[in-house]
């Protein structure tokens, strides 16, 4: 009697651990599914020509995506530009004031921001960029995308800042050291990882980011590195290779899959590999 | 009397409408190491916060009545300039992690921006390492990070750190109280040590590091100083009641 509900309950622990195996490798399979396919149909497009040269006109063959990574980058420059200094003070202000109205009213907004659909927060960046200066530019792309970044960098911020006990700011402090100077030297010092892990996996979220910049940055045939001019990007060039009738061009935007692929991949194991050896130990 | 460091007179402490110390007397002489004891919660913590205006960092916290740092009232003083000539060890070691043993030994004088020659700072981290008797253990690893210490170690580069300010009078908050036996007993030699040239107030909940290594004791309940003198007197014949329960162990 007493063996068979041993061996019931083996087998129901066997089952068990069989399901939360099986499921855990159907999630990851469309990782590898789409890391296959883009490595397959994309990596053989990549070559010397395509990363360094510009888009030709439609008839002509060859061409490449130069002016979209070089605007891609500009776009992140410009977005961590402005981003990064707002999220870090929003973070600390709401690391170093836990409750007050201020601060329930930020983390509020930092949740709705999160869910916000990106393409709204490109019709906010037009509204306040492109129709004023009226022309679309990189900088109104940068706008929109900084916004993308706010949550995420706010958020890593403050939980990283919270987690420095309080006892180091009290050593710092009773040194004489005045407050702004405590939050600089060794507050912020000593959550850097965790922050810089914060403001990478933003840029990693917004490198693919299409929707806001379909009315901002515009995208661009040529290289332009005025942030004042429309400029091209790397999501925005593989819609517009994609949605093209030329078969060359499809594949030019699984060549283009591939590059910001890899660069969101590499974004985020830096990430990691930042957050694991600049840990500091209290 | 300038042989007097720190003068408290009719001080009292509140959070809020709670007042945590009342009308408390004390002077400390220079040289000297002046124990608080007292049971949990008794207000000597806050006492020794208040002298380097730590106290009123939480919110709500409050003061009343006077107290003087050498002739100059805390009170008046810009809490930055004082807290550079009170020098402050807390109970858990808590050197900076992101700095190597050196800089957490000249922090004060580095996070206040304050500039001086390589030479000039190495004077004042072998000095200062070497009066709280740890340049022996570390002279070899000064490069290396602080938080790589021993807990007794550890704390002792806390003291190097508040030494190197020269400050008037160190402030020590239970300092032994998350160390071991043998590092505590470290830590006592040092003060005995210290004392030389160093001015004391130490927090300590316990009874015999207050016998062992202080000079004056005051007597804390309730908010009250009960009774404040020499050590040895204290210890012997304690003029009040309450501090002679305390001392046999009847409470606290």
């Amino acid at each position: 009697m007493t063996g068979g509900h041993v061996g019931r309950r083996l087998a129901k622990d066997t089952l068990f651990k069989g399901a939360v195996c099986l499921l855990a490798f159907l999630s990851l399979l469309p990782l590898f599914l789409i890391l296959y396919y883009i490595t397959m149909k994309g990596i053989s497009v990549i070559n010397w020509d395509f990363l360094f040269s510009l888009p030709r006109p439609i008839g002509e063959s060859g061409g490449g995506v130069a002016n979209a990574v070089v605007g891609t980058l500009m776009l992140i420059a410009l977005s961590s530009v402005i981003s990064v200094p707002c999220g870090i003070a929003a973070g600390i202000y709401l690391s170093e004031n836990k409750t007050g109205k201020l601060s329930n009213t930020i983390r509020l907004s930092v949740i709705v921001l999160q869910g916000t659909p990106s393409i709204v927060i490109g019709i906010i960046a037009y509204l306040w960029v492109v129709a004023p200066l009226k022309t679309f530019s990189a900088l109104s792309g940068g706008v929109a995308l900084s916004i993308m970044m706010l949550p995420v960098i706010i958020k890593t911020t403050e939980e990283t800042l919270k987690l420095i006990p309080y006892h180091l700011k009290e050593a710092s402090l009773a040194l004489g050291v005045p407050y702004y100077r405590t939050i600089l030297k060794v507050v912020l010092p000593s959550g850097i990882s965790g922050i810089l892990t914060g403001i990478l996996l933003s840029v990693a979220r917004i490198t693919g980011e299409t929707a806001p910049l379909l009315f901002t940055a515009f995208g661009n045939q040529f290289m332009n590195v005025n942030i004042f001019k429309p400029i091209d990007s790397l999501p925005y060039r593989i819609f517009y290779y994609a949605m093209s009738p030329y078969p060359e061009w499809h594949s030019f935007a699984w060549g283009a899959s591939f590059i910001l692929v890899v660069l969101t991949l590499a974004l985020n194991l830096i990430a990691r590999g930042i957050s694991a050896k600049w840990k500091i130990q209290f | 009397m300038e042989d007097t460091v720190l003068k408290v007179e009719k001080f009292s402490a509140f959070f809020g409408d709670n007042r945590v110390l009342k009308d408390v007397d004390l002077t400390v002489r220079r040289n000297v190491v002046a124990a608080l004891m007292g049971p949990s919660g008794c207000g000597k913590t806050t006492l020794i916060r208040c002298v380097n205006r730590m106290h009123e960092l939480i919110p709500g916290a409050g003061v009343a009545g006077k107290m003087t740092l050498v002739d100059e009232d805390i009170y008046t003083m810009q809490p930055i300039i004082l807290r550079r000539k009170v020098g402050m060890v807390f109970q858990k070691p808590n050197p900076f992690p992101t700095m190597s043993i050196y800089e957490n030994v000249i922090a004060g004088y580095k996070l206040n921006g304050i500039r001086m020659a390589k030479s000039e700072l190495d004077t004042i981290v072998e000095r200062s390492l070497k009066r709280s008797a740890l340049w022996d253990e570390v002279k070899d690893a000064l490069h290396r990070k602080g938080t790589f210490l021993s807990g007794g170690q550890q704390q002792r580069l806390c003291i190097a750190r508040a030494l190197a300010m020269n400050p008037e009078i160190l402030l020590l908050d239970e300092p032994t109280s998350a160390l071991d036996p043998k590092s505590t007993s470290q830590i006592e030699e040092l003060f005995v040590e210290l004392k030389r040239n160093v001015t004391m107030l130490l927090v300590t909940h316990n009874i015999a590091q207050a016998a062992r290594v202080s000079d004056v004791t005051a007597f804390i309940y309730l908010g009250e100083l009960v009774e404040f003198g020499p050590t040895e007197k204290m210890f012997t014949v304690p003029k009040d009641k309450r501090t002679e329960e305390y001392l046999t162990g009847k409470f606290g």
